[in-house]
């Protein structure tokens, strides 16, 4: 008998907490059934997550999509279901024949794996963020370091995560929570995650406050790395910089923690520790659009 | 002796046909194999060597640290370990989004390198300290030169002159020949 996790209708970060929540009393090993029935929305963030809980299910995990046709239709666009299809036993409504990618995309969800899969992701998104980030108002420079940005954050996936990930990039109107449009990107794996990363550091000395909040601590504001070579770390160190620069958000979460980079905009907590545990590493970066005078 | 290094032929020559992005460190591991198989062709050492910006698009963080980083620290005199004959590296066709990953990397590793635009005056880019960039300017400017020379034209002692000369040539950021020391150029 499945357990059966509810997908709140709104599938962001906050919403893929509560999955998480509900996921961390069953065993990896147990039949579960991820209904989003009800969903109405889904961030990048949320439709690459849901795949990487799909990963980390030890048995196969079955989902129910949404009902509602625009957003099933939706998530078909986002390739949500060209990769779910692999990952979960889909039951119910499963949209069909859609294509991916719409305006609103900016890169549909797409697997990274390895080294030439960043240079097809850095490759279709020059173009089409050059046109789709002037609409925000940011400049053109910016493009080259939005892209920048990508790569290195999905370079993350290959280096550390031991398995492959997803990527997916979305521009939308954040209305509540900040009245404007936001570029959003997702990377997230179910792989080893931050700290276990950091472990396999030959003489690594481990404090008795060594945790998944201190792992993401040391990785993404000191810019520390399993590698020692002197040069490696600063991947995240330069989305960071990307990230302050254009006000942006940056958020990482990590097996029982979650470290954010918080903009003047936002409220959000610095360091979250005692979450559902999750594996691997889940990455969202936030650009707000650029308010004209 | 005096190589010129497309880098984009280097790129689509040593990792893909299709790539004009320089990303990734594999890419960039294999990128600067390929330049060191070219430069250790050449037996001579003294060499002047353009890395030829020009038909890259995107460098990230992480492919400027495995080319230009890895590269400048071999061939850089004050770690001598494995220094193979002197190289001279001059860059060029650097847009401002190459420079910003090419300075973040220096800085980070103490690295500095020389940049020859197209339509300016060659400088340098990295960690310099203001002696160094004062000194390195001034060489470009007069020509082959002392310690001697430099001190007196800078105000400087000749101790600091030449401090900062032989760091400078050291790093293989300027040459030095006979007691003289002079930019690294070559006739465009």
């Amino acid at each position: 008998m499945s357990t059966v996790i509810n997908i709140p209708s709104s599938l962001d970060d906050a919403g893929i907490e509560k999955v998480l929540e509900q996921l961390a009393t069953v065993p990896a090993d147990a039949p579960v059934l991820l209904d989003a029935r009800h969903a109405r929305w889904a961030s990048p963030y949320g439709l690459t997550a849901m795949l990487a809980i799909g990963q980390s299910r030890l048995e196969k995990a079955t989902f129910s999509g949404p009902e509602a046709e625009e957003v099933a239709s939706y998530w078909a666009r986002t390739g949500f279901y060209k990769h779910a299809e692999g990952i979960f036993h889909l039951s119910g409504h499963v949209p069909k024949g859609r294509t991916p990618g719409e305006s609103e995309v900016l890169l549909e969800v797409t697997p990274i794996a390895a080294s030439e899969d960043v240079h097809n992701v850095v490759a279709r998104i020059q173009h089409k963020a050059q046109q789709i980030l002037q609409n925000l108002h940011i400049d053109s420079k910016a493009t080259m370091g939005f892209a920048m940005t990508l790569s290195e954050a999905c370079q993350n996936i290959i280096e550390h995560a031991g398995t492959g990930g997803w990527v997916a990039v979305q521009v939308y109107e954040w209305r509540k929570r900040l009245g404007r449009r936001v570029v959003v990107i997702a990377v997230t794996d179910a792989g080893q995650g931050f700290r276990r990363s950091l472990e396999t550091t030959q003489g690594r000395r481990l404090t008795d406050r060594w945790d998944d909040g201190t792992a993401l601590e040391e990785a993404v504001l000191r810019g520390v790395s399993r590698f020692t070579d002197k040069g490696r770390g600063q991947g995240l160190a330069g989305i960071r910089r990307y990230v302050g620069r254009w006000d942006g958000k940056l958020t990482v979460r990590s097996g029982t923690a979650r470290l954010a980079i918080i903009p003047t905009w936002d409220d959000d907590i610095p360091l979250t520790k005692n979450l559902p545990a999750f594996p691997g590493a889940q990455m969202q970066i936030v650009i707000p659009e650029r308010l004209t005078r | 002796m005096i190589h010129h290094i497309d880098l984009g032929s280097v790129l689509r020559g040593s990792v893909s046909e299709q790539y004009t992005n320089l990303v990734t460190r594999p890419t960039g591991k294999s990128v600067r194999g390929a330049i060191e198989a070219l430069l250790g062709d050449d037996e001579d050492g003294d060499a002047v060597t353009v890395i030829d910006f020009t038909h890259v698009g995107l460098l990230d963080f992480s492919c400027a640290d495995e080319i230009i980083a890895k590269l400048l620290q071999r061939y850089d005199a004050r770690e001598p370990a494995d220094a193979p004959a002197a190289v001279y590296f001059i860059f060029r066709g650097l847009n401002d989004l190459h420079i910003e990953a090419i300075e973040w990397v220096l800085q980070h590793h103490g690295l500095a390198l020389v940049a020859e635009p197209a339509d300016g005056e060659p400088h340098l880019i990295g960690a310099v300290d203001d002696d160094e960039r004062m000194v390195w300017s001034m060489v470009g400017r007069i020509g082959a030169c002392t310690a001697l020379v430099v001190a007196e034209q800078a105000g400087f002692e000749p101790y600091r002159a030449e401090r900062a000369l032989v760091d400078l040539w050291h790093r293989r950021l300027l040459r030095c020949e006979n007691g003289q020391f002079l930019a690294a150029r070559v006739a465009s």
